[in-house]
């Protein structure tokens, strides 16, 4: 320690921070200390250089090809898409970005259902004046449940555009043709999550939406009591395939609490694993379809078989 | 006119998707079959120029030589991703700010709503109960509609049109998605939204929604209409017509994809079991236009009725 302190330094050297030169009243050169912030200030002026942001980032942020490149593959968020498309993809007028859309809008519905989680109970003394509490005294609270239910809706009508911009351009067509059941399971996903939203807020609107829907599965053939060979089966409105899912014989707590858990656990993970599928395969199957260059009809192969 | 009652049911918050629903179905299918037109008339000319064939890039997307064929994802994917998230929030964000989600009363099972609606998006299956009973429209169609969407790319054996919009290359397979999305699909579930009142009656736009409204149909099987009083003979009769019935469309349906040179094509290169698939799925789908028909024109009720089953 005495050594070190002893030896004369050069201010501008002495940014490693083991010591000063030993001058000043406590030990501290006060002129090394002023070039030291001077310096750190310098610093900051180029905050890209920094040991943070490149621990953080890994890759330079400018516009060279190989920057911008790494900044998409080595990012985890970006990294399923590729580091090039085709020019003419990125063009609204093909896909309408109506699948990028439903996923947003997802991902708004995860947080502020999860957010709408933290003030709702799903039972039948609490739910329905959890949605009064929500509407009147959580801050904010009726934008977070307005937002959720229209995104909601808005979701259904994103991801049937996107089923229709799919099959105009016949994106479904070879390779895609299993991407295409993906995207089919999770169009049902969607409406089903929609659909036991519906009954959370236990109103009239929800309750005998429900009821309409769900008395539909008492028809069912052989697995309902009131439809076809139903009864043959042994079927009553006890055992049913109804029964199985509301819990009950009526639209009551258990179907509450189910239609809850299928709608805040079960059916967003299987979503969600879909979805994984769904994105993967995209790029598996060579990235967006199109728009493609066109195939003439005499261009077509005779079928090996 | 009745503009009070429709506008009530115009501005019910929970019917605003439905309105976006009759303006964006609309838009895009006009955006699509721009393109699909434009696309078409290029695919005119490179068949009818072989030498053109050959050296255009065959896209109707402006291109000059020596442009990159790709493009960076930074920044000029992720920038269109970006800005929609952008444009999006602040959709949802007006949207949640200016209009309420509907809460009702606490759920009552001892009263009933009526109207009692199930949510917009299945009004089209709740219409189709109107036509048949529960068990088909509530559970066979629906999982006919999900089969039959993922059977698509594995019964549509026409190459063409893989990756751009054409009318003229997929006739058959875009009149029948056509038909299916946007008539049997959108349209009923517009008719369930506005049209069906208390009751689920029928109330044109303007009427008012009367809860007292009684509608006297006489609605009757076709044995009874044909006179036929014997249980065993109608349900054999039921059978036998339900069975004609899908004969018929059968041949309907083959009379369209053997109607010109093109389909014949198509066709040809359909497997025994594509082919049969493709009917099953299909006249499913004309069975309900079909029963519609026979309900609101005819005023019948059942085709064929057995003691397990009614159609």
């Amino acid at each position: 320690m005495a050594d070190e302190t002893t030896k004369t330094k050069d201010p501008g050297q002495s940014t490693d921070g083991s010591s000063g030169n030993g001058n000043g009243m406590l030990g501290i050169d006060s002129d090394a200390i002023k070039a030291m912030a001077a310096d750190d200030i310098e610093a900051l002026k180029k905050p890209t250089k920094t040991d943070l942001y490149k621990s953080i980032f890994r890759v330079k942020h400018d516009e060279t090809p190989r920057s911008r490149t790494l900044g998409v593959l080595s990012n985890v968020f970006l990294h399923l898409h590729p580091a090039k498309i085709n020019r003419d993809a990125v063009a609204y007028n093909y896909t309408w970005g109506m699948g990028g859309i439903s996923f947003y809008l997802f991902w708004v519905l995860t947080w502020t259902g999860v957010l709408l989680m933290f003030y709702y109970h799903p039972t039948k003394v609490q739910a329905f004046r959890d949605i009064l509490y929500l509407e009147h005294d959580v801050p904010f609270g009726k934008l977070l449940r307005n937002m959720h239910r229209w995104t909601a809706h808005a979701m259904v009508l994103t991801v049937w555009l996107h089923m229709y911009r799919v099959f105009l351009t016949g994106s479904y067509k070879k390779p895609r043709q299993f991407n295409w059941m993906v995207g089919v399971i999770l169009l049902v996903l969607t409406l089903l999550l929609s659909f036991t939203g519906y009954l959370l807020p236990d109103d009239q609107l929800g309750f005998w939406a429900v009821t309409v829907g769900t008395n539909m599965a008492r028809a069912t053939p052989m697995l309902g009591h009131e439809g076809p060979f139903g009864i043959q089966m042994g079927m009553t409105a006890y055992n049913d395939v109804r029964f199985a899912l509301l819990g009950g014989s009526i639209v009551d707590s258990n179907a509450l609490l189910r239609a809850y858990i299928w709608h805040c656990v079960a059916i967003p993970g299987f979503a969600a694993t879909f979805m994984i599928v769904h994105f993967w395969r995209i790029r598996k199957d060579g990235g967006i379809s199109g728009p493609a260059p066109m195939m003439l009809e005499k261009e077509i192969k005779p079928l090996k078989r | 006119m009745d503009w009070h009652q429709l506008w009530t049911i115009i501005s019910l918050p929970d019917n605003i998707p439905i309105l976006g629903l009759m303006v964006v179905i609309p838009f895009y299918s006009w955006y699509a079959f721009r393109q699909a037109f434009a696309n078409d008339r290029l695919i005119e000319q490179l068949e009818a120029d072989p030498e053109m064939a050959k050296t255009h890039h065959r896209k109707t997307q402006p291109w000059q030589k020596g442009w990159a064929r790709e493009v960076h994802v930074w920044p000029y994917l992720l920038r269109i991703e970006f800005l929609a998230a952008i444009i999006v929030t602040a959709i949802l964000m007006v949207w949640s700010i200016t209009l309420d989600a509907p809460l009702e009363e606490p759920a009552n099972p001892t009263l009933t709503m009526n109207p009692s609606k199930a949510p917009w998006y299945f009004l089209g299956l709740q219409e189709m109960l109107v036509y048949f009973d529960p068990w088909i429209a509530g559970v066979v169609m629906p999982t006919l509609i999900i089969v039959g969407l993922i059977a698509i790319p594995y019964i549509d054996t026409n190459p063409l049109g893989n990756g751009y919009y054409t009318y003229k290359q997929r006739r058959f397979a875009i009149w029948t998605f056509l038909t299916g999305f946007i008539i049997l699909w959108c349209t009923m579930v517009v008719i369930g939204t506005l049209i069906r009142g208390p009751g689920w009656m029928w109330f044109w736009p303007g009427q008012t929604w009367d809860h007292n409204k009684l509608v006297f149909e006489v609605n009757r099987d076709l044995h009874e209409v044909l006179g036929i009083t014997d249980p065993i003979m109608y349900g054999i009769f039921g059978f036998i017509f339900v069975a004609g019935f899908c004969l018929v469309s059968a041949w309907a349906i083959h009379k369209l994809l053997t109607f010109n040179e093109f389909n014949r094509k198509i066709l040809s290169r359909m497997t025994l079991l594509q082919y049969l698939t493709m009917q099953i799925l299909l006249i499913s789908m004309v069975a309900l236009p079909a029963k519609m028909i026979a309900r609101l024109l005819f005023r019948i009720k059942y085709v064929w009725v057995t003691p397990w089953f009614n159609v």
